[in-house]
C-alpha cells in the first residue's frame, strides 16, 4: 500500500449563518467520514492530519492564533490515506462532505523519495 | 483452621512483593531468586512456628524481623557476595561487616514496590515474560496459579521467569527509578503491562472465577500505586485506572452460575458493582487534564458509557463519535468492529450496513456476527448465512451457542 494525501475544497468557508445545530450536524459528518476510512484501516501514518493550534498569517504579517473555528481547518484540509492505487484512493474518497456544498477532494499520491 | 489457612495465604500473598522488593535492593536485581528464597524461606518458618504457636499479633512485624535474620545470614555465609558483591562494595570505599539494615517502613516498602514495577516492566524484557515476572514479584501469585492464568504449565512458566531474570541480569537492570526525563516513556510501558495484566483477567479463558478477579484486583493496585507518586501519576494513569474500575464493575454480572459469559444486553445491572463506577468517575475526571488524549481516555470514557444501560441515541452517538477518534489513535480489527456496531446503532443499520461490508474482516466470526445482525432487518437468508460463516468460525462452545440462538431468533 501506498500513501495518498486527500486535499478538501470548499467554495465557501463562511459558516456565519449556520445554526449551532447545523454546525455539529456537519461536524458529525466529517468525523463519521473519517471514521468509516478508519475503520478500513486506511488512514496512514497514525492518522496524520493537522493540529488543532496553530498559527495563521495573512497579508500585512497579520499573525493570529488557533484554535480555529472554520471546519476546514480544524480537519486541516487534508488526510492521508493508504490505498494500492489512485483509482483505490479515490474509492476512499467517496462520501466527502465537502463534496455537500459544492466542493472537491483532490487525490494525490505522496512522494517517497 | 480453614478460615486461618486463607488468612494466611492472602497475608503471605501481600507480604511476598513487599518483602522481595526491599531485600532486592539490598541484593540487586541480578541476584533476585536471593530475595525470593529468603522470602519463601521466612514463611516456611512462618507456618511451621504459627502452627505451633498461633499467629501472632502482628504478624507482618515478625515476618520483617525473620527476614532481617536471614538476610544477615545469606550476605555472611553466601559466596557470591563474598567473590562479587564485597569486593564491589569495597571498590566504592565502603565497608560492611553485615549486610546494611533492611528497612521495612511502610515508605521504603511503596518505594521499592515502585522501583521493581518499573524494573520488571523495563522494555528489553518481553512483555510476555514481564506479565509473568510481575505476578510472581509483584503479585505474589504461585507458579501453579500464573500457568492457571495463562493455561499453561509449569515449566513453561518457570522457563519463562527463568529467562526474563536471565534478562534482567544481561542488561544489568537496577532498582532505581529512571531518570526524570525517561519517565513519561517508561511510563508507558508500566501501564502497557498493568493493562495486559488486568486484560489477562478479564478475558481470561481459564474458569478459575477467584483467580481472574485477583488478577484485576492486582492490576487496579498496581495503577493505584502510581498515583500515589506526582510523577507516576498524570492523566493517562489516571485513564487506565478510569478503564479498569468500569470494567471491573461489571465482573459479577458476566458470569452465571455455570460459567457462560453474559451479553452486555441481558446483564442484571442489578449486579453492576456501584462503588466501582464511582471510583472510575472520580479517575475519569482526574484525567481530564493536559493537552494529551490518549487510547485509555477514548477506552476510559466508551466503558463509561458502557456503565449506563438505558439505550439512548445519545449515548450511541457519543460512543460513535469516540470510537472515530480511538480508530485514528489505535486502529485494530476488534475496534473497526465496535466502531461499525455503534454506528448501527446511532445512525441505523442502512447506513451501518454498507460501511460493515467494507471492512472484510473475514477470518473474524465477530465479523459475520456484525453482518448477520444488520442483514436481520432486510434479507433473513443474507442473515442466516453470515451467522453460519460465525458459528463454522467460533472457537468455543459458549460462543457457538449464542451463535446457534441468533440464528433460531430469525425463524
Amino acid at each position: 500500500m501506498k500513501d495518498f494525501a486527500l486535499l478538501f475544497r470548499q467554495p465557501s468557508y463562511d459558516y456565519s449563518k449556520t445554526s449551532p445545530e447545523e454546525m455539529q450536524a456537519i461536524g458529525k459528518k466529517w468525523a463519521d467520514w473519517v471514521g468509516g476510512i478508519a475503520a478500513q484501516g486506511r488512514i496512514a501514518n497514525g492518522g496524520t492530519r493537522l493540529d488543532l493550534q496553530g498559527k495563521v498569517l495573512k497579508a500585512g504579517g497579520v499573525v493570529t492564533d488557533g484554535p480555529f473555528v472554520e471546519i476546514r481547518e480544524i480537519l486541516g484540509g487534508f488526510i492521508v490515506v493508504k490505498a494500492d492505487s489512485l483509482e483505490d484512493a479515490t474509492t476512499l474518497a467517496h462520501g466527502c462532505p465537502a463534496l455537500d456544498s459544492g466542493g472537491s477532494v483532490e487525490i494525490r499520491p505522496i512522494f517517497v523519495v | 483452621m480453614e478460615k486461618e489457612h486463607v488468612q494466611l495465604k492472602q497475608l503471605f500473598q501481600q507480604e511476598f512483593s513487599k518483602m522481595v522488593a526491599v531485600i532486592s535492593k539490598i541484593f540487586g536485581l541480578q541476584h533476585i531468586e536471593i530475595a525470593e528464597d529468603i522470602v519463601s524461606e521466612t514463611f516456611l518458618l512462618a507456618t511451621e512456628t504459627w502452627a505451633a504457636k498461633g499467629i501472632p499479633p502482628n504478624p507482618a512485624a515478625w515476618l520483617y524481623t525473620v527476614a532481617k535474620q536471614k538476610t544477615q545470614y545469606h550476605f555472611r555465609r553466601n559466596k557470591i557476595f563474598e567473590e562479587k558483591v564485597v569486593p564491589a562494595i569495597a571498590r566504592q570505599e565502603e565497608t560492611y561487616q553485615e549486610a546494611p539494615g533492611l528497612d521495612f517502613s511502610e515508605q521504603n516498602i511503596k518505594d521499592s514496590q515502585l522501583q521493581m514495577l518499573f524494573a520488571i516492566c523495563d522494555p528489553a524484557i518481553a512483555s510476555e515474560a514481564q506479565i509473568g515476572l510481575a505476578l510472581r514479584i509483584l503479585c505474589g501469585f504461585g507458579i501453579d496459579e500464573i500457568a492457571e492464568a495463562f493455561l499453561s504449565n509449569k515449566e513453561t512458566i518457570n522457563k519463562r521467569l527463568f529467562r526474563a531474570k536471565e534478562k534482567l541480569r544481561a542488561e544489568k537492570v537496577t532498582m532505581e527509578l529512571p531518570p526524570q526525563q525517561e519517565i513519561p516513556g517508561r511510563l508507558n510501558n508500566v501501564l502497557h503491562i498493568i493493562y495486559l495484566l488486568f486484560s489477562e483477567g478479564y478475558y481470561s479463558k481459564t474458569q478459575n472465577e477467584i483467580l481472574r478477579q485477583d488478577l484485576c484486583l492486582e492490576a487496579l493496585r498496581l495503577g493505584i500505586m502510581l498515583t500515589e507518586y506526582e510523577k507516576t501519576s498524570g492523566p493517562k494513569t489516571n485513564a487506565l485506572l478510569a478503564l479498569m474500575c468500569f470494567h471491573a464493575s461489571r465482573f459479577n454480572a458476566r458470569q452465571t452460575a455455570d460459567d457462560n459469559f453474559v451479553p452486555y444486553e441481558q446483564q442484571n445491572q442489578e449486579l453492576w458493582d456501584a462503588g466501582l463506577i464511582s471510583q472510575g468517575l472520580h479517575f475519569l475526571n482526574l484525567s481530564a487534564q493536559g493537552n494529551e488524549i490518549s487510547s485509555y481516555h477514548l477506552e476510559a470514557r466508551i466503558a463509561y458509557w458502557h456503565c449506563l444501560k438505558e439505550d439512548t441515541p445519545e449515548k450511541w452517538e457519543a460512543i460513535l463519535q469516540l470510537y472515530n477518534q480511538l480508530l485514528l489513535v489505535n486502529y485494530s480489527p476488534s475496534v473497526a468492529l465496535n466502531r461499525t456496531f455503534a454506528l448501527y446503532k446511532a445512525n441505523g443499520w442502512q447506513v451501518a450496513l454498507p460501511e460493515a461490508e467494507k471492512l472484510k474482516l473475514e477470518n473474524n466470526h465477530f465479523y459475520f456476527i456484525l453482518l448477520g445482525e444488520l442483514y436481520k432487518n432486510t434479507d433473513k437468508s443474507k442473515a442466516k448465512s453470515n451467522f453460519q460463516k460465525a458459528f463454522d468460525l467460533a472457537k468455543t462452545q459458549t460462543e457457538k451457542q449464542r451463535i446457534r440462538e441468533k440464528m433460531e431468533e430469525l425463524n
